[in-house]
């Protein structure tokens, strides 16, 4: 098995996915399959060769340190779920 | 010929000369999407109102005297990835099923500015993650080739609206075949730029530096002349390039003298069905009597590719996705305990079971013990594949393949095996790997379902893309129209 059930919950976890115990089984098992065959790669020697993590070469782009314009707090709390006095609201913390 | 049939070029002169007015096309276009929009369902929304009030302003002008660019009052679909101010951007998912952005992607202000005339969004494969369409949050849409089989996806309803003619030509985004495969699997012409040279600004992210906006259109003039309004640099986009870049009509040249064409052995495989491999020999037999050489090549890393992807997307995936907590926008789950419980439920009832399962391969692929093993060995290949590509370009000017190593198939087919789901992207997955440029048109027929040929290109290497492409379309005369 490249993953077990008890992965997958930690991994729904930290992806902040709720899951249920039928979910649970069948991702495990949906996963383990994919895993095998993308795992192909772990078992490569490829310790002299150098990641890619960006097609084209990047590097800073800087701009000049002006006000531009931007969203109105109007525009930016218009699709949220719940705002109060120009703040987005969440249910309680603790 | 009815309006709604006709490609840009055909449609401009006729703007231009004040033979139809943006009014009539619309008009045309919007009564053939009333006619079979039912059977194909490319649109999760369809923006009628708007799109009239958009002719009738490019009809005061022409009226005025003013002249028009190519693009003017041309009915066009967007894919619905692409925030466009005002109207509902999903994304094909539940979780931004009420989302209206407050602002307009780079790539459709440029051709709002262009003075498309926008017919609406269009159905796709949740976040851009599938290869059918089958994972839209909404519904499934339907190849106009053959009602019981998919469009492919991602961009399935883009490429289905243009090949259904409910759209004169449309935008879709590529991360790692969803222009390209749907184009196939429809019969039309569609492009994957180099990576930057579009803007993502915009575009809802789902694999950042693999993502790219490009067309999907009827003929490769039409590709050129859209690509023409795609491309620039956008300080919205730090990852967009800064070139000069050209008039790319200018490409649409029909001549393949000259022209060294490989064919890499590892995509003319198995695992190609072989009515397919058939149908590309066909074309690389045609292409070469035409003038170009074709020669066998090999990319000998591509056997990595399809793992490397499905480790360096869902990573990159289960980052951008963070952002959907039912917090500033999206849909939230009612009555929650506490903030944890939210999030748990607002992404567990939001997302379906496709963008879960990305979202926890990427969490898994990065995550300590494993990042190593997977996520670093991944970017590793990325570089292996890259070479490949770099070497064969030394001997060609092109690569040549098929789209996809099958037609389309069957709704329902594929959707209980991912694995299988995933090898539909194998032809199209290298290109996006190294931030090449693919583009892929019809090339012919097998039961009565479109081949795509795809041509993939060096990087900025687009102009040699369109020769090669138009020089084959003007040989070849494709013409053929899906039995709706």
């Amino acid at each position: 098995m490249a993953i077990s059930e008890k992965e997958v919950k930690h991994v729904a976890w930290l992806a902040r996915l709720g899951l249920t115990d039928a979910e649970v089984e069948k991702f495990t098992r949906q996963l383990d399959v994919i895993l095998e065959h993308a795992g192909k790669i772990s078992s490569l020697d490829l310790a002299q060769i150098p990641p890619t993590s960006h097609a084209i070469p990047l590097k800073n782009v800087l701009r000049e340190d002006r006000v531009g314009t931007c969203l109105t707090p109007e525009d930016a709390l218009s699709n949220a779920p719940k705002t109060e006095d120009q703040a987005f609201a969440v249910p309680r913390i603790v | 010929m009815e309006l709604y049939q006709m490609t840009i070029h055909e449609l401009h002169e006729k703007l231009a000369a004040k033979e139809i007015s943006a009014k009539e096309l619309t008009e045309s276009v919007f009564s053939r999407i009333d006619d079979v929009e039912d059977k194909v369902k490319s649109y999760l929304t369809v923006t009628r109102e708007n799109a009239f009030e958009q002719a009738h302003k490019i009809d005061e002008k022409i009226v005025a005297g003013e002249a028009v660019g190519p693009l003017a009052g041309i009915p066009t679909a967007i894919k619905d990835v692409m925030c466009t101010q005002g109207t509902r951007t999903t994304c094909g998912s539940k979780i931004l099923d009420n989302f209206i952005p407050a602002y307009t992607s780079t790539a459709v202000q440029g051709l709002l500015d262009e003075g498309i005339v926008m017919t609406g969004k269009t159905n796709m494969d949740e976040f851009a993650m599938g290869s059918s369409t089958e994972n839209s949050g909404f519904f499934t849409t339907r190849n106009p080739w053959d009602l019981e089989r998919v469009p492919g996806g991602s961009s399935g309803g883009s490429a289905a609206a243009v090949a259904a003619d409910e759209a004169i030509f449309s935008l879709g985004s590529d991360t790692g075949g969803s222009i390209r495969q749907p184009a196939a699997l429809c019969g039309i012409v569609g492009l994957k730029p180099t990576y930057g040279l579009v803007s993502r600004y915009g575009l809802v992210a789902f694999a950042s530096s693999l993502d790219q906006i490009g067309p999907f259109t009827k003929d490769v003039t039409d590709c050129a002349i859209v690509l023409n309004h795609l491309v620039g640099h956008d300080p919205m986009d730090s990852t967009s390039v800064m070139i000069d870049t050209p008039d790319y009509t200018k490409s649409l040249v029909n001549d393949l003298k000259g022209v060294k064409i490989g064919v890499p052995a590892e995509l003319m495989a198995e695992g190609i069905d072989p009515k397919v491999k058939k149908v590309i020999e066909d074309a690389l037999e045609l292409m070469a009597k035409n003038g170009a050489t074709v020669a066998e090549t090999s990319l000998p890393n591509i056997e990595y590719a399809l793992s490397a992807y499905y480790i360096i997307a869902p990573a990159e995936a289960s980052s951008n996705l963070a952002r959907f907590d039912g917090v500033r926008y999206g849909y939230r789950a009612p009555d929650a305990e506490d903030l944890m419980d939210m999030y748990l439920r607002t992404r567990a009832e939001g997302f379906g079971d496709e963008v879960k399962r990305r979202i926890m391969l990427g969490t898994y692929a990065l995550s300590a013990g494993y990042y190593e093993a997977y996520y670093g060995q991944a970017q590793k290949v990325r570089t292996l594949i890259t070479r490949d590509f770099n070497k064969a370009f030394e001997d060609f000017d092109v690569l040549v393949s098929p789209t996809s190593p099958t037609t389309a198939f069957k709704i329902g087919e594929r959707v209980d095996n991912p694995l299988q789901m995933y090898l539909s992207d194998i032809c199209t997955i290298p290109v996006n790997l190294a931030g090449l440029p693919g583009m892929s048109l019809p090339c012919g027929t097998v039961d009565g379902l479109p081949v795509g040929l795809q041509i993939m290109g060096k990087t900025l290497g687009e102009e040699m893309l369109l020769r090669v492409a138009y020089s084959f379309e003007q040989s070849f005369g494709w013409n053929e129209h899906p039995p709706l």
